[in-house]
């Protein structure tokens, strides 16, 4: 049988997708021992048994100096600034995105402004709004921010434009304006759309949440990565980064799920 | 007897490319007119320019008397060959959408027993073409030929003077064509409508016509063939007589 014909069923599929990731263990453990066999003090590589031991402690004893317990404030801290930039990012991409797409003046008048920030890299911006916000949350946000949303104007006002012309014509003689189409047609067709914006806006967010807490902050997931770096730390390092990734696929999950159950018109619900 | 939509002196340039010249037509109220002709002969540009989604170069165009609005509105209603119906709404709230966007201006959705009168009126219609049994499915679970009688009873709800059909079958089985006929002709009797379908099926334009209109160019000119548009070259008259019922000559 031919490559292109072969598909794997569910078990298959399973079973095939964990090969590759069983290997990358394995040949990590086997370094580790390896490491820790000449030099049992060995930092580079923890052991599984000393990266457990890390984060226990980091998730059930509170810190001296603080007082709080850091895993979970770091994780509340980071969640809090990613999910503020998203939401804002993501109501400006749906508001913006819609009548940039549906409304030609608009398009003509905001549309090469926004073409023209989503050119700007975000991180050359970063010394700009520290300077502006100061070092608190509003910058880390507003880097968030500044970083995902025009591409996801530019991808939902794109989606909308290019709704087919005879579909906004058939509105138009059935009786809908201009702010009908937007709220009926245009808007409803959009939101699947920036549903896969945001999930794909995932990644750079994180990017950008990493280096604002990397740069100044005093909690967060990025900032105890950057900070436990200093000692060498991995056992704390690798568990954490298995924990952001952890947390962007239940985030992308999510969002695919919700996808799928509210617009079951949008995911081949074919016949 | 005034004609219900009239094209006076009507030209559609794109530059130098003349893509309609001089089309001058009167159509009656409650007559079916077939447009046909050869591709790139301007037969979709016309039905553009009486829909008002294209504004002619030159020439006037009225309907009952009225200049036509330079856009879409609800007196002309239409069936494209495609994307006439919205993805995003099942079969009832498809139909139910013109009474929604005419009654709710701000909303665009009604409520309570508005919602339900709705209902019941766009339940009848659909009925009326064919899929009552059909009202929750989205337009991606039904065939082509349902998602176009979804696009008739859609566009039938909201009476237009004149109904316009963009080559409404062209993508259609044989088998349902003929079904798409006989569902036609008897919407046309039924409601009274007055029809211009474009086509590119000579035997569906005289077979469904009660006027046949070619469209193409007068003159050629081989070393600027854009140079000369296409007007109405034929015109035939096929029955004097209002809808009457006949037989589909279709079956072989």
């Amino acid at each position: 049988m031919r490559w292109v014909n072969r598909e794997p069923d569910r078990k298959q599929r399973l079973a095939l997708g964990a090969v590759p990731m069983l290997l990358l263990v394995i040949l990590y453990l086997f370094a580790a021992y390896a490491r820790h066999a000449v030099n049992p003090a060995d930092k580079i590589l923890p052991l599984p048994s000393g990266m457990a031991t890390a984060l226990w402690a980091q998730m059930t004893k509170a810190d001296v100096l603080s007082g709080t317990v850091v895993f979970w404030a770091d994780t509340l801290a980071s969640l809090q600034r990613l999910g503020l930039g998203l939401a804002i990012a993501t109501l400006m991409a749906l508001l913006v995105g819609l009548v940039l797409g549906a409304l030609p003046p608009v398009r003509a008048t905001f549309g090469p402004l926004v073409t023209g920030i989503a050119v700007i890299p975000p991180i050359a911006l970063l010394p700009i709004l520290f300077v502006a916000l100061g070092l608190g949350e509003t910058a880390k946000v507003a880097l968030i921010v500044i970083g995902i949303a025009p591409v996801m104007i530019r991808d939902v006002a794109g989606h909308v434009g290019t709704l087919p012309r005879e579909m906004l014509a058939k509105a138009q003689t059935l009786g809908a304006g201009s702010w009908q189409i937007l709220i009926r047609v245009a808007l409803p067709q959009a939101m699947p759309r920036l549903i896969l914006a945001l999930r794909l806006a995932l990644g750079p967010a994180w990017v950008f949440l990493i280096s604002a807490e990397a740069i100044a902050s005093d909690v967060g997931l990025g900032y105890r990565i950057f900070l436990v770096r200093r000692y060498l730390a991995m056992d704390v390092i690798i568990p954490y980064v298995a924990w952001i990734a952890l947390l962007a696929i239940a985030m992308d999950w999510g969002l695919k799920t919700l996808s799928q159950k509210a617009f079951p018109w949008a995911h081949g619900a074919s016949h | 007897m005034s004609a219900l939509l009239s094209l006076r002196n009507v030209w559609v340039e794109y530059g130098d490319r003349v893509v309609l010249e001089k089309v001058d037509l009167d159509v009656e109220q409650g007559s079916f007119v077939s447009v046909v002709g050869p591709s790139g002969a301007g037969k979709s540009t016309f039905l553009r320019v009486v829909l008002g989604q294209e504004v002619p170069t030159s020439g006037i165009i009225t309907l009952d008397g009225e200049p036509l609005a330079r856009e879409c509105g609800p007196d002309r209603g239409v069936v494209f060959q495609r994307y006439s119906v919205f993805p995003h709404l099942t079969v009832l709230q498809n139909v139910m959408f013109g009474l929604e966007c005419t009654k709710a201006p701000l909303l665009a959705r009604l409520f309570g027993d508005a919602k339900k009168r709705a209902a019941a009126e766009a339940t009848a219609m659909l009925q009326a073409v064919g899929l009552g049994d059909s009202l929750n499915l989205y337009p991606s679970q039904m065939s082509g030929g349902m998602q176009q009688r979804l696009a008739i009873a859609q566009a039938l709800i909201m009476r237009p003077r004149i109904l316009l059909l963009d080559e409404p079958f062209g993508a259609l089985d044989p088998g349902i064509r003929a079904d798409m006929h006989v569902l036609i002709r008897q919407l046309w009797q039924d409601f009274g409508l007055t029809i211009i379908m474009v086509t590119h099926d000579i035997k569906e334009a005289f077979s469904l016509g009660t006027r046949v209109l070619a469209l193409d160019k007068r003159r050629h000119d081989p070393h600027a063939p854009h140079r000369y548009g296409a007007t109405a070259v034929y015109d035939l008259e096929l029955r004097k007589d209002a809808p009457t019922p006949e037989p589909e000559p279709e079956a072989a």
